[in-house]
């Protein structure tokens, strides 16, 4: 057996026990352990994602029970995929906090590496149970990081987030526990098996529970109408903090995309759920999205309606269940959840040196240093409105010609609208900010090398996936065909016999 | 039986869901510790209501199905320390939003 899937799990774990116990301490020790724990947790993501690009799908029996009496960690080249991507948006994040916003609350890096536990176990499970408990503990470390830093607004926006979350699990459960009564596993591999199989008299059974887990995941991924909890969240959490969290919508779309291609897949003997809501959802998700994008008054308000854009950009290739769209998806997926982390930071250096406007687009002083953060907002504007020559614009691409002629209308359409809507937001932000200006300079200090380098090096992410756009399309491509088959991973999982 | 249990769970989902509705923390907190309760009886029930037969298959005899009683375990353990959550987070933002609606509002109660 492979120990290296149990790593992205034991790291954060133990970092966030040690950190636990040091709290006291102090934050120096603490960021040593956690910048320690989560580079070397991208060094095995990078490790693992060899392993996965090699087309075997790698299953870990915890303690060595077999599926599907044993919970299994399978670890295919989607789940490679987006360790990979939480661990480089955990460790630019946490760079980030280390220059002192880690020191607004005392119990920063124990949530922080708890949280990238949570994210991580919920990416590696084979096991439906197994992921709500991943979930609840990727919820509780948000609960306490939204919360970090103090304010009425933080307090609010967690309140509500909380309360929908918890409701949101109540749903879940019954999701499982229905699932279970039908089929008698839990199991995902299984799951799909015994779904295929099932009598047409337990059909119903089986849609309701399809629905209610596209609810709960929808909620996850903040997909219309359950989106409404985002902007506020996100718009008010500390900044490295809102940029952790940008990979937490993506969980959402990564529980949708491997529920309904393994466990009820479109074409299957399975009912069709979500091939009938989830591509007119997700296309409304983005309309509702880009109307917030040009109403937002604050550029962190803009950049969380950003989320909710491409939530809906994601899910509309997703939505489409074919190797085109969800290859769109997954070269789209990455790319904006390392430009929207980016942007959040961005935000927060700008905010800094405007003095008591903060990100608002109002009248305010002239920045410190216009030049290098304009410079950055312009190609991070550009890579996340969808423009030649960055990756978004790549990725959006691949979705428009993905799409199959009857829904082209609508797709193109909207999306294009939304492009558009955000390149006017963004444009406008931007005069805002860096050309109307009044006043003296604000007093504000420049900002350390130690917070511009992180989020240089998310923006730059951009610009890499532009350069090497043709290998990352191919192992995009490579994932949509090992998930439109089905049949690889439940046959890795449940051929695997127990070791001697 | 399977009657009674199901209108327990009814009576817990219906009280609980109108209580959340109220959307003044205390009785959302209320709700969804209902609303928790009826989760975790549904995913009891989903092992199937039998009495006096034994955990384990191996018989022709009817089992009492295991899983259901650890998934409900896990449920629960889970279920309590959000509450103890949110619990908190509904006295800080009494505290803080200075009533105790959801949204922060005034208004009567």
């Amino acid at each position: 057996m492979n120990h290296w899937i149990m790593a992205p799990l034991l790291v954060p774990l133990l970092a966030g026990v040690l950190n636990l116990l040091l709290v006291s301490r102090g934050p120096g020790l603490q960021r040593t352990i956690s910048l320690v724990a989560t580079i070397v947790m991208t060094a095995v993501a990078i490790h693992l994602m060899g392993m996965a690009a090699e087309d075997e799908i790698v299953i870990y029996q915890l303690g060595n029970w077999a599926a599907p009496f044993g919970i299994v960690l399978v670890l295919d080249r989607l789940s490679a995929l987006l360790l990979l991507l939480t661990a480089i948006v955990g460790l630019f994040s946490l760079i980030y906090a280390a220059n002192g916003d880690d020191r607004r609350g005392r119990d920063f890096h124990v949530l922080f590496q708890l949280q990238l536990l949570g994210i991580n176990g919920a990416f590696l499970t084979g096991d439906l149970f197994n992921l709500f408990v991943f979930f609840e503990i990727l919820l509780i470390a948000s609960y306490g990081l939204a919360l970090h830093g103090f304010g009425t607004k933080r307090t609010r926006a967690s309140l509500h987030y909380v309360v929908l979350n918890l409701i949101g699990s109540s749903l879940f459960l019954i999701a499982v526990g229905t699932l279970y009564a039908v089929t008698g596993t839990l199991n995902m591999a299984d799951l799909a098996l015994k779904v295929a199989a099932s009598a047409p008299e337990q059909t119903t059974l089986l849609r309701v529970s399809a629905l209610l887990l596209l609810v709960v995941f929808g909620l996850k991924a903040a997909l219309l109408p359950l989106h409404l909890w985002l902007p506020a969240l996100y718009g008010n959490a500390i900044a490295p903090v809102a940029a952790l969290f940008a990979i937490m919508t993506k969980v959402g779309v990564y529980a949708i995309l491997r529920t309904y291609t393994l466990i009820f897949p479109a074409d299957g003997a399975a009912p069709d759920v979500a091939g009938d809501w989830l591509l007119p959802l997700a296309l409304l998700t983005l309309a509702v999205g880009a109307v917030g994008v040009l109403g937002s008054q604050r550029l962190r308000e803009l950049i969380a309606y950003m989320v909710v854009v491409s939530v809906g950009t994601l899910l509309a290739g997703i939505g489409q269940f074919n190797v085109g769209g969800i290859t769109a998806a997954l070269y789209y997926l990455p790319h904006t959840t390392l430009v929207t982390a980016g942007l959040f930071l961005l935000a927060d250096l700008i905010a800094r040196q405007r003095g008591s406007v903060g990100d608002h687009f109002s009248l305010g002083a002239p920045l410190t240093q216009p030049t290098m953060l304009g410079v950055l907002f312009f190609l991070s504007a550009v890579a996340a409105a969808g423009m030649p020559p960055l990756s978004g614009f790549i990725g959006k691409l691949l979705l428009l010609k993905s799409v199959v002629p009857e829904q082209a209308a609508w797709l193109w359409g909207i999306v294009l609208t939304g492009s558009l809507a955000g390149l006017i937001a963004l444009s406008r932000a931007g005069s805002r900010i860096f050309w109307k200006t009044e006043g003296e300079r604000a007093t504000a200090g420049r900002a350390s090398p130690a917070t511009i380098i992180p989020t240089a090096l998310l923006l730059a992410m951009s610009v890499m996936m532009t350069l090497f756009a043709a290998p990352i399309t191919r192992y995009a491509e490579a994932t949509a065909i090992q998930l439109l088959s089905p049949q690889q991973y439940i046959g890795a999982v449940l051929s695997l016999e127990k070791l001697p | 039986m399977e009657a009674i249990a199901s209108l327990t769970i009814a009576v817990l989902v219906a009280c609980g869901v109108y209580l959340v509705l109220r959307a003044r923390t205390f009785p959302v907190v209320l709700g969804l510790s209902l609303l928790s309760y009826a989760v975790n009886l549904f995913l009891f029930f989903t092992g199937r209501l039998v009495t006096g037969a034994p955990p384990l298959a191996g018989g022709s005899a009817p089992t009492a199905d295991p899983i259901p009683q650890a998934l409900v375990l896990t449920a629960i353990v889970i279920g309590f320390g959000m509450t103890a959550f949110v619990m908190i987070l509904a006295l800080r933002a009494r505290g803080e939003l200075g009533n105790d609606h959801v949204d922060g509002r005034g208004g009567k109660s």
